[in-house]
């Protein structure tokens, strides 16, 4: 009916890192930029991730890391992808230190969204990565 | 191959073989509506065999996902094959919207049981326009029972009572008094009612509350014809007490509805209120064409919108 499908994004929190707020600003941000947000919340898994990406049939996977945890939590993220064959982007958000963030995309994380991104460029971030 | 490439005839193949990024896909194209909605409706339809479709409605925060997430980590132990299609408000701004059920349905995703969430995309009534095609294609799919929670609901949206074979309510300690309960609207639809969170204070009161509503049906002649009266049932939805009693209520209704023949009279209603959406689906993208333009010129409202009644019915 409408001409653009909406955009439908899964977020959550993987693994034990109970740092939220950044996470429910984001969900907020994409939903005031139209899109559908389906909220997962803390303590996720990749197993738990992608049953719900399939089901919800997303067009991307956002996480949210605070616990220092990205450089093993986001590649297992990707790998977890790979292995059930499943192409889609994948963003983090949070804290990740400048020299981390080449070793994430190289690894295959379409986008990496620091703390004070503006609105603009996390929603710009979620649309290149589904157009992509 | 992507199931996003898939023909639809392929994909809902796909679909009903079990496949469930098909079945995903299937979900946004039936939500999505328009020509390939339609197809998919045609391709699921001969391939429906009826599940049990139950709505589990009530205001918001009362504790409908925890209960249905109960539900569905509960009934694959039964050897059923659950869905639930959990609905969630969109914007009215920006058509965007946060559906966030799963939050508390969460370690039962892939466990048999398949989860979808699903935006209202401008419907009111607490449910989206696309429900019913859902509710078919995970028929289709082999899901039975189908569970719609709906968004959280106040007095007058009750749609899903024309969507499901059973209602059920959920309401908390302390919601309202006597005078609530014999308002029209949301507990009129009660096939079943729960009390949630009946830990807390009041939850007897609330039963007495019921209890007395259900009574007054009687005494004013509105009490069901075939003599069902709705169970109510206290639960902790969070501690998962009462989910065994809830289910065996709604269960006890299905069976009721077999015996007396009200599921063939409840799934003709249901068929005819989904033509009627489609055909106000049909009709509203005509009156909005024939309105766009139009600016006051001395004519009254009624006026004009006769006149154009009768160029629209042409």
């Amino acid at each position: 009916m409408s001409a653009e499908p909406v955009i439908r994004i899964v977020l959550a929190k993987l693994g034990l890192d109970g740092h939220d707020r950044g996470i429910k600003v984001v969900a907020r941000i994409l939903r005031d930029a139209g899109m559908e947000v389906i909220y997962l919340g803390l303590r996720q898994t990749t197993a738990s991730i992608i049953a719900a990406a399939e089901e919800e049939d997303a067009d991307a996977i956002g996480l949210s890391m605070h616990n220092a945890g990205h450089l093993a939590l986001a590649p297992a993220m990707l790998a977890a992808l790979d292995e059930a064959d499943l192409d889609i982007p994948l963003i983090i958000g949070g804290i990740v230190p400048d020299q981390d963030v080449p070793i994430l995309e190289a690894a295959g994380v379409a986008a990496i969204l620091g703390p004070g991104a503006p609105a603009e460029e996390v929603v710009a971030a979620v649309r290149n990565a589904v157009s992509a | 191959m992507s199931v996003r490439e898939l023909s639809s005839a392929d994909l809902v193949e796909r679909a009903i073989d079990g496949d469930r990024r098909a079945i995903g896909r299937t979900l946004t194209l039936v939500e999505r509506g328009g020509e390939i909605a339609d197809q998919i409706t045609e391709l699921t339809h001969p391939a429906a065999k009826g599940s049990h479709v139950v709505g589990i409605t009530g205001a918001p925060g009362a504790g409908k996902s925890t209960l249905t997430g109960q539900l569905i980590r509960h009934l694959p132990t039964l050897g059923l094959r659950p869905a639930v299609l959990a609905v969630d408000p969109s914007s009215p701004l920006t058509g965007g919207a946060i559906l966030g059920d799963r939050v508390r349905m969460d370690d039962v995703a892939g466990d048999g049981g398949f989860i979808r969430s699903v935006a209202t995309r401008g419907h009111a009534g607490g449910l989206a326009l696309s429900v019913p095609g859902s509710v078919r294609a995970f028929d289709a799919c082999g899901f039975d029972p189908v569970l719609i929670e709906t968004v959280g609901v106040g007095q007058v949206e009750v749609d899903v009572a024309g969507a499901a074979d059973t209602t059920v309510v959920v309401v908390n300690p302390g919601w309202g008094d006597a005078v609530q309960a014999n308002k029209a609207g949301l507990l009129e639809v009660a096939d079943v009612f729960v009390i949630n969170k009946a830990d807390r204070d009041g939850a007897n009161d609330t039963r007495r509350d019921l209890e007395l509503m259900l009574d007054l049906s009687h005494v004013s002649g509105h009490e069901d014809e075939t003599g069902y009266r709705p169970p109510i049932i206290m639960t902790t939805a969070t501690a998962g007490d009462g989910v065994q009693a809830l289910w065996d209520a709604v269960t006890a209704h299905r069976t009721h509805l077999e015996a007396t023949g009200q599921l063939e009279h409840r799934r003709a209603a249901r068929f005819r209120y989904e033509v009627r959406s489609r055909l106000g689906t049909r009709f509203e993208a005509s009156i909005i064409a024939a309105t766009a333009d139009l600016e006051p010129d001395g004519r009254s409202p009624a006026a004009v919108a006769v006149e154009l009644a009768g160029h629209l019915l042409a």
